[in-house]
């Protein structure tokens, strides 16, 4: 799965990113706090479907479902 | 280094020689207020050499000997550069130069480095401070939001922090003096601050390791969710909900500036008015009383009155900002703005350009995106900004009468709602145009927007950016204005006429006014509108129209005051009246009413589009870094102005 499928208030667990990202685009979303091994949470989407809010360690971050669909994850346990 | 190239606004020639601190953080962690706190106002903006990226720096004391330059860096999550204001941030901290071009080399590398760090991000910010340590610059660390940290249940232990980082730790909470006074005594004593023994790792998976170290130690306990943010956001981002108070926000946004605006307006005008008065009875001199009235006076005046309207508009947008809702707002909209190929921050820069272009411009800085920062930039003057209003309120209340009605509203009402929506509407196509066009095969940025817990605004920022704002738009009017108005008076009273002369020609001597019509009818500036009269006949315009228009290169509002000039010339007991009575002088359509219909539909559209304003001119160069996009900017939207101005007569002659 990548975060573009979680639910809303669901949690998953970043795994990596896909091989169709620009490694710079990886590189930021690293730097974001959006590594391998964090917890991200859906928060909520926009009323109009995308961007959509995930809570990220301790803070909060607006990324488009184009990002997110690149970003590998698995259900939190 | 050369020092010649910056453009502090002179003040940074007078900087040399003094210790340099660079203020370096991610953007929302306090880094603008902490600038403010150490600077004061008395901050100087130019730009980085070559760049579209704005600076700040400024000076502040540090102990009773020494003065010390503080300068703000863009805000940056990373040195690993994106955007054009992250670029500076690396190029500026790049000690040893090693892609040493030209500008490179021009700007100063800082003595020491003032590091941010958000108490309640901490985790993902510390990566930035493992990269800043490969700088070899002395570094210290500024503690920001520990109070709403320890709201959030969250824990930090300073010292222990301090000892894990191996360097200098001040906590400073926004609003307190103490932390500030802390932070000047540390800045005091930078050549000896300490350094970790051994450097922070780089690689990325030992960087994690690292950061995950430094916080066991420091036995940082994670902030609980901020469920004051949570709760505001379960409304105003709630599909429905969140929607109607979007528009609503919206809604109030330009009813203050508008209804609100109205009675301070009043305030200016008659204060004006007094001046002029004033004038007349002391002044005897006639063609000095004229001037003073009519140039002066009148001139700026007639812009001045639009300046509770700019003050009332940027304390709005500081505010917005301020709470955390202006990223709330670019949230909303990003879909509607991703259908022009922009973002949600792109609505924000258009929003701001309803006040003035200028603000408009400089806020595409918070775009990521150097291709949608143009996009942006190149259609942000069609956005309808406040220099238009009063061109648009004189030539629809010629064009329909105060009781006309369109269906149950106000006709006038109607044709102005119309024109806001086509200049936002143009803005957005323009915009997607420019963003199709220059984005062919380059990379496409990431989107990514932090959402700030919500605030407070401070008072001390926002007064900050409304005084920017409001120092920029008086120097305009006491520079750019002023000049024009005191100018076309000139061309305007200009060649004197002798009486035989007017004698001879059949003019009233005794009947000062058609003496002033003469004048202005065989004036300089007549002549320079009869000159150009072959580009803008067939929009109608006679010479008149025409030497409005070219006044209004310096700021459209010199229009409203052009024609002032010369319709008071007229009829100096109501020079309204006499617009609307102006006939066309000569040619084959003489005779027919100069203000028709068609030709204030074609003057409505041409104001519309045409960039009439030197000032945007000058920020567009000085964001873009060249003159080539203001002078692409200039002909794409003069040629649509006269297409479609030619195109809405036409259309408006056949259907009136």
């Amino acid at each position: 799965m990548t975060l573009a499928d979680l639910d809303r208030g669901k949690r998953a667990v970043v795994l990596g990113y896909s091989d169709l990202m620009e490694p710079s685009t990886a590189r930021r979303l690293f730097d974001l706090g959006l590594a391998p091994g964090v917890e991200v949470t859906m928060v909520r989407r926009a009323p109009l479907g995308d961007p959509v809010i995930f809570g990220v360690g301790d803070y909060e971050i607006a990324l488009r479902g184009i990002q997110a669909r690149c970003i590998t994850a698995k259900p939190a346990g | 280094m050369g020092h010649a190239h910056h453009g502090g606004g002179g003040s940074t020639t007078a900087n040399i020689g003094l210790k340099r601190f660079a203020v370096v953080g991610s953007p929302n962690s306090g880094k603008t207020t902490l600038f403010n706190a150490l600077t004061g106002l008395h901050a100087k903006t130019g730009n980085y050499p070559g760049v579209t990226v704005a600076r700040f720096e400024g000076r502040m004391r540090v102990d009773e000997r020494d003065t010390v330059v503080v300068e703000d860096l863009p805000g940056t999550y990373s040195l690993d550069p994106i955007s054009p204001d992250e670029q500076i941030v690396v190029d500026v901290l790049d000690t040893d130069h090693r892609g040493a071009d030209q500008h490179r080399a021009t700007v100063d590398v800082p003595d020491a480095l003032l590091v941010l760090l958000n108490a309640t991000t901490l985790r993902r910010s510390l990566g930035l401070i493992a990269q800043l340590h490969q700088t070899g610059l002395p570094i210290c660390v500024v503690l920001t939001f520990t109070d709403d940290l320890a709201r959030r249940q969250g824990r930090l232990d300073v010292p222990a922090l301090t000892r894990a980082l191996g360097v200098p730790v001040v906590p400073v909470v926004a609003g307190h003096r103490d932390g500030v006074a802390d932070l000047r005594h540390v800045m005091a004593e930078s050549d000896t601050w300490s350094t970790p023994v051994v450097a922070p790792p780089t690689d990325p998976a030992e960087v994690t390791a690292w950061i995950e170290s430094v916080l066991a130690s420091c036995d940082y306990q994670v902030p609980e969710v901020d469920h004051r943010t949570r709760r505001i956001d379960a409304v105003v981002l709630h599909p429905a909900i969140g929607t109607a108070i979007f528009l609503l926000a919206m809604f109030l946004f330009f009813q203050t500036i508008f209804t609100v605006a109205a009675p301070l307006q009043g305030y200016v005008e008659a204060g004006f008015g007094w001046l002029g008065e004033l004038v007349a009875e002391h002044i005897h001199i006639p063609w000095l009383s004229a001037f003073l009235s009519q140039a002066v006076i009148g001139g700026v005046g007639s812009v001045l009155v639009f300046l509770p309207q700019i003050v009332l508009l940027f304390v709005l947008i500081a505010v917005l900002e301020g709470t955390g809702y202006l990223a709330r707002a670019a949230f909303l909209m990003d879909r509607v703005m991703a259908r022009a190929g922009l973002e949600g921050r792109a609505f924000v820069a258009l929003l701001s350009s309803v006040a003035c272009a200028i603000p408009g411009i400089m806020a595409t800085r918070s775009l990521p995106s150097a291709k949608d920062r143009l996009a942006t930039m190149m259609g942000a003057p069609l956005m309808t900004c406040s220099a238009r209003l009063p061109v648009y309120i004189l030539l629809v209340s010629i064009l329909l009468p105060a009781g006309s009605r369109i269906g149950p509203f106000s006709g006038r009402g109607v044709v102005m709602f119309a024109l806001y929506l086509m200049g936002a509407v143009s803005a957005m196509l323009v915009a997607a145009v420019f963003k199709k066009f220059t984005s062919r095969g380059g990379p496409v940025l990431p989107f990514y927007m932090e959402m700030p817990p919500y605030q407070v605004p401070r008072l001390k920022n926002v007064a900050a950016e409304v005084w920017a704002a409001v120092s920029a738009f008086l120097r305009k009017v006491t520079s750019i204005i002023m000049t024009t108005t005191v100018v076309l008076w000139v061309l305007l009273n200009l060649p004197l006429r002798g009486e035989a002369e007017m004698m001879a020609a059949g003019v009233d001597t005794g009947s000062d006014t058609a003496v002033a019509a003469y004048v202005i009818d065989h004036s300089y500036a007549a002549s320079v509108g009869k000159a150009v009269e072959p580009v803008f006949a067939p929009l109608g315009f006679d010479w008149r129209i025409n030497i409005g228009i070219l006044s209004s290169l310096a700021a459209r509002e010199v229009f409203v005051a052009t024609l002032g000039q010369v319709a008071a010339a007229e009829n100096p007991e109501e020079p309204a009246a006499a617009l609307t009575e102006m006939r066309v002088q000569d040619g084959p359509q003489a005779g027919r009413l100069l203000f028709d219909a068609p030709t204030i539909a074609a003057l409505l559209v041409f104001f519309m589009y045409a960039l009439q304003c030197m000032s945007t001119v000058g920020v567009m160069r000085r964001e873009s870094g060249s003159w080539k996009w203001p002078a692409i900017a200039f002909g794409y939207m003069f040629v649509l102005a006269w297409v479609l101005a030619l195109a809405a007569r036409t259309a408006v002659a056949a259907l009136w």
